[in-house]
């Protein structure tokens, strides 16, 4: 009986409202940010945080992003990579056309820039749905791959089409180390995952769920789907902006246009499915799921081959991770709609009986 | 005038190619109301189980060529009969009755696992595949217009090859019992079943069609581009297509490549060129996109009524 409920009382209004209004909640939570923060730059290495920890705070960002439109609001995007491209270089833009604004600033804002647009992408949605438009938004992907690749203003005239980012500076402080860089992408995504959290269990969440679960019927009780899907697409895309705009400023550095192709949708996608769509800790177990498998992969298939005398070479690897991809996809689909996340929720239902078994 | 009428048919038979895979979309989406986004991977996966086959029967074991052809079309028919049977058996059965939206993710995932597992096991580079369709540009018109009309010979055979399954897949949907109980299953699933129609054995038949249809698109694309990974890119140019054409619509699948490829080929030569080039990428899908908001079930499909 660790997870016990009963007899937490809420006494007052504030208590009522929390955000995690359960004790144990609450402190699972803290504790896990308070790791984030202090035990794994006591550990990682700088090949960890450039693999896998820096990726995994920021992508898990986008996959918020992507699950408050795909998984509360049930509207289907794969034009998610254009929204991080939006994010990315509308950052760049304003660092390099305002140079005054401190990158963080510059990155917040792009956020709001990659909102417009996905509000603007989000219009068809009054009108069609599903996979009519799952299609419109690979149309905002193709159409931006193209823009900033041949749309040279986007780039600042740059040759060869890739960019930089400036330095990441703020307050005096250089923040270019690999434990810096990590701490600036936690921050950013423990915020405004807490204000997503925030936002799902409140009246605009409940409306983007109505939405989903039956728009037609959701309309007739009185939700205006206009303001309920665009406003989805409007927190979406900045979300996904905002990580759009960490992942160039804060992970790579330097980017071309390739970055964001529509394969970085297709990702953000398999993170939401298989973490757990409408779950807001599903996208950070989808996002560390779906960075460290490839990097196992590659490392565990060409030893276990070599075992049956069997060489596989990258493109094999690469081949049989599309494959597995697939087929967890397929998997959670068929076995596990919420996904990882629902690994959590059924740990709770055991802990609240232990050691009792029924 | 003849440039322009160069660029329209060009643009007029590449998009008979698009109609090719568009088939095979609205097939799957007429029989079982899935939107399968698998079809370009199942375009890559029969054209490579050919093409390799091929290589094998003629190159390794010496077998004519004509013998070849066949027995590796044959090989290539079994390999889409395999993903068929897999598809029915592993997938949809596990997910009948569910939501469209969730079928369609379910074949984002077959379409990973189909990529993954052809290149895995036919390779993955690119495989120049000669079945005797001609290359070579012809010119036509020649007393018309001033130097005639630039026309590909391989374009112009896929229009026919495409106009020759149209007609068979008519009269097989119109005339033999099969096809009146796919026509039945995509009138009403319940109905159909009620009335004995195994739904299992229709919808292996279905993505089995689906699968020849790819291999069809696979043979006619893959003579043009070589057998590569990017075959299954050209699902997405089929996409607006059918947006476009209905999904439900056969012969809007026809008339939306028509229309999708004339227009973007018309719209690269005379409105690329004043804003960058290129634009063929996205034009097919801002056209179809625009036209969705006008008339959200595509030219020829069926209205969507809804009810609570």
């Amino acid at each position: 009986m660790i997870y016990r409920e009963a007899g937490q009382y809420k006494t007052s209004y504030v208590d009522d409202q929390a955000i995690f209004p359960i004790l144990q909640d609450k402190a699972v939570v803290l504790a896990a940010v308070a790791a984030a923060y202090l035990l794994v730059p006591a550990f990682a290495s700088d090949y960890m945080y450039k693999a896998i920890l820096i990726p995994t705070v920021i992508l898990a960002l986008a996959a918020i992003g992507l699950n408050v439109l795909m998984g509360y609001c049930g509207q289907v995007s794969l034009g998610s990579g254009a929204f991080m491209a939006i994010g990315a270089y509308a950052a760049y833009n304003l660092a390099i056309r305002l140079d005054f604004l401190n990158p963080f600033v510059c990155v917040l804002l792009s956020g709001f820039a990659a909102a417009a647009v996905g509000v603007a992408f989000g219009i068809p949605s009054l009108r069609i749905k599903g996979f009519y438009l799952a299609c419109a938004t690979l149309a905002a992907q193709f159409f931006f791959d193209w823009a900033f690749l041949r749309v040279k203003w986007f780039t600042n005239y740059t040759p060869s089409g890739s960019v930089n980012a400036p330095p990441l500076q703020a307050f005096g402080l250089d923040l270019s180390s690999p434990t810096a860089k990590y701490l600036v992408a936690l921050t950013f995504t423990v915020a405004l995952a807490l204000a997503a959290k925030n936002l799902v269990r409140g009246h605009i969440g409940r409306q983007w769920m109505a939405i989903r679960d039956m728009d037609i019927a959701a309309e007739i009780i009185g939700i205006r789907p206009m303001f309920a899907k665009l406003s989805a697409f409007a927190v979406s895309s900045f979300l996904i902006g905002v990580a759009g705009a960490l992942w160039a400023f804060v992970h790579l550095g330097s980017w071309e246009p390739l970055t964001f192709n529509i394969d970085r949708s297709f990702q953000l996608m398999f993170m939401i499915i298989i973490g757990g769509l409408g779950s807001i800790l599903g996208s950070f177990l989808g996002a560390a799921f779906v960075v460290v498998l490839p990097i196992f992969l590659n490392q565990a298939l060409p030893p276990l081959g070599a075992l049956v005398g069997w060489t596989i070479s990258t493109a094999t690897v690469s081949h049989i991770e599309f494959m597995v991809f697939g087929a967890l996809i397929v998997f959670f689909l068929i076995v596990e709609p919420h996904g990882l996340a629902r690994l959590w929720s059924i740990a709770k239902e055991k802990l609240r009986l232990w050691p009792f078994p029924h | 005038m003849g440039f322009f009428i160069e660029v329209l048919t060009g643009g007029l038979l590449a998009g008979v190619l698009y109609s090719l895979v568009a088939l095979g979309f609205v097939l799957i989406f007429k029989a079982s109301g899935v939107f399968n986004f698998a079809q370009g991977a199942m375009v890559l996966t029969a054209a490579l189980a050919l093409v390799r086959s091929l290589e094998v029967m003629q190159g390794k074991w010496g077998w004519p060529f004509g013998v070849a052809l066949v027995a590796a079309f044959a090989f290539a028919g079994a390999v889409m009969a395999v993903v068929a049977w897999g598809v029915e058996r592993l997938v949809l059965r596990k997910l009948v009755n569910q939501e469209g939206i969730i079928l369609f993710m379910a074949t984002i995932g077959v379409t990973f696992f189909i990529e993954g597992l052809a290149q895995t096991v036919f390779g993955s580079d690119v495989y120049p595949l000669h079945i005797g369709l001609p290359k070579e540009p012809m010119f036509i018109l020649e007393a018309v217009f001033d130097g005639g009309v630039l026309v590909n010979q391989l374009d112009v055979w896929a229009g026919v090859i495409a106009g020759l399954l149209v007609a068979a897949l008519a009269v097989f949907f119109q005339r033999t019992r099969v096809g009146r109980a796919l026509r039945a299953v995509a009138d009403d699933h319940a109905a159909a079943q009620s009335v004995g129609i195994p739904l299992n054995q229709i919808w292996f038949i279905v993505w089995l069609v689906a699968g020849l249809v790819a291999l069809v698109a696979g043979v006619v694309w893959g003579s043009k581009l070589g057998v590569q990974f990017s075959l299954s890119l050209v699902a997405l140019k089929a996409l607006p297509v059918v947006i476009l054409g209905g999904l439900t619509s056969v012969p809007g699948a026809i008339i939306g490549g028509l229309i999708i490829g004339a227009g973007e080929k018309l719209a690269e030569v005379y409105v690329g060129p004043s804003m960058g080039g290129g634009i063929e990428i996205w034009f097919a899908y801002v056209l179809a996109l625009a036209f969705l908001l006008v008339r959200p079930q595509g030219l020829f499909g069926e209205k969507i009524i809804e009810r609570v």
